[in-house]
């Protein structure tokens, strides 16, 4: 079956709504589910958007993540760590080299650093506290600088064994990767000093074990011969940038959404037991990864109706799966009590599942409860329409999000 | 009920643990443990929805 020569999308259409996906998703679904779409270097790739068929993808071995793989979809844009890197390799290795992060990262692991990432964000609070105070009035302060990046900048640096009189600075440089009001070039220049840092860390921790991932990876593999300093280093600017950027705006959209429905903030800060669900359906609701999944075929393969060619690419819209009526009701309403919201591919899909989940699920849960019981008088500071969305970023949320209470 | 699962597949994303506590695990790699291979039915809703999210699709329930 041929394809509709359809005038292709871009692979990454603006949203409208802040809290919606790209309105032209719903309209996909119903009358296109795999449609083309236009990549920045001129080459088309499939666009799957609903949520079945992007499980199917996702799910199936016959699409490679190995972006050297014939018709890979080319973004443009390459996240530091991601050539080359786990998230671009397919099993077996993908599999032997994942296997060497998942302990760190397991349900249990993560439920042992709880104590720890609720004492950061104790902290960090006590800082809102006291620099609202000294704002005086009227005075706001920024919940993404005082809490939204630095918490999960702080627990990156606990895990990859950063140290302590380096917090600062570690954070300040992945402060400047993140954010939009530096110009391109300063992004890219802090993106090297970020890479030459972590080539020390490493080496350094090569002389000196500690008890982090890292020195496990250093002590366990690459003495073994497993990994090479360099793929060491790309592990660790890979789990800095994935568990980075994507909690950081979740936590800010999270703070956002729970002023914007406060019905919601009263009956979670009542029964703080309801916060893993509300999680669940904050991570379905916001998507916060606007360039989806990309894959290449390795062979021809249907979905949902349409031949993909082996050799072509396909880009999975995961904040269309996760707003998809046919898997759940209402998808454009944020329902902290949605049954099914775990359903959610915000994480993706497949063995490339997000590996940081747990890590993820438990800086959004503790950072909100604890937002929600400390500050019940939170609001914004600014109009809703004034908030400064990253429209122009790879991942979703807010530059700034002033607040007062 | 009956669970099987592959291990060999398995990545480790806990989902199963999150979901169906009584039943799933992880040992200290991450890879699934099955605490209780033929859990009593009224935890049968709880075992299929792990196998709906496991993103290996390695959790089958008979």
């Amino acid at each position: 079956m041929l394809s509709k020569p359809v005038s292709p999308l871009p692979a990454e259409p603006p949203r409208g709504c802040p809290f919606s996906p790209p309105p032209q998703y719903a309209v996909l679904r119903v009358e296109e589910p795999v449609s083309r779409v236009s990549l920045p270097d001129g080459s088309w790739a499939w666009l799957i958007t609903r949520y079945e068929d992007v499980r199917a993808v996702l799910s199936d071995p016959r699409f490679s993540s190995d972006s050297a793989a014939p018709g890979f979809p080319r973004s443009g844009m390459v996240t530091a760590g991601e050539a080359g890197s786990l998230i671009r390799t397919d099993p077996p290795e993908h599999t032997r080299r994942r296997r060497m992060l998942t302990p760190h990262v397991t349900v249990k692991s993560v439920s042992a650093l709880r104590p720890r990432i609720q004492e950061i964000t104790d902290e960090l609070c006590d800082a809102m506290e006291a620099e609202r105070e000294a704002a005086g009035s009227p005075g706001y302060v920024d919940l993404v600088r005082s809490l939204a990046l630095p918490l999960p900048s702080s627990v990156i640096s606990l895990l990859l064994g950063v140290p302590d009189e380096d917090h600062d600075v570690f954070q300040s440089i992945t402060a400047t990767v993140m954010s939009r009001v530096n110009a391109e070039e300063e992004r890219t220049a802090a993106r090297a000093r970020l890479l030459t840092y972590l080539r020390e860390l490493v080496a350094g921790k090569e002389r000196n074990p500690g008890d982090d991932i890292l020195s496990g990876l250093i002590h366990d593999r690459m003495g073994a011969g497993e990994l090479t300093h360099d793929e060491v280093v790309g592990t660790a600017a890979l789990l800095l940038v994935a568990g980075h950027e994507t909690t950081a705006n979740m936590i800010g959209l999270g703070a956002l959404t729970l002023l914007r429905y406060p019905h919601a903030a009263e009956e979670l800060r009542k029964d703080p037991s309801l916060m893993p669900g509300a999680v669940e359906e904050l991570l379905r609701f916001h998507s916060v990864t606007r360039s989806g999944p990309r894959r290449a075929a390795t062979a021809d393969v249907e979905v949902g109706g349409q031949v993909i060619k082996a050799g072509e690419g396909i880009i999975c819209a995961l904040a269309s799966a996760n707003r998809d009526p046919e898997v759940f009701p209402d998808p454009d309403g944020f329902d902290p009590r949605r049954a099914n919201s775990q359903r959610h591919v915000a994480f993706g899909y497949g063995v490339h599942q997000c590996l940081g989940q747990a890590l993820a699920r438990a800086e959004l849960q503790i950072s909100l409860n604890t937002l929600l019981r400390r500050f019940p008088e939170l609001r914004l500071a600014v109009e809703f329409e004034d908030v400064p969305f990253r429209s122009d970023m790879l991942v979703y949320g807010c530059h700034a999000l002033p607040v007062t209470w | 009920m009956k669970i099987t699962f592959d291990e060999e597949k398995c990545c480790g994303a806990g989902q199963c643990v999150l979901v169906a506590p009584e039943v799933f695990d992880q040992d200290d790699d991450g890879i699934v443990v099955l605490l209780n291979p033929s859990p009593s039915d009224d935890l049968r809703e709880a075992v299929e929805e792990a196998a709906a999210v496991c993103p290996a699709n390695v959790i089958h329930v008979e």
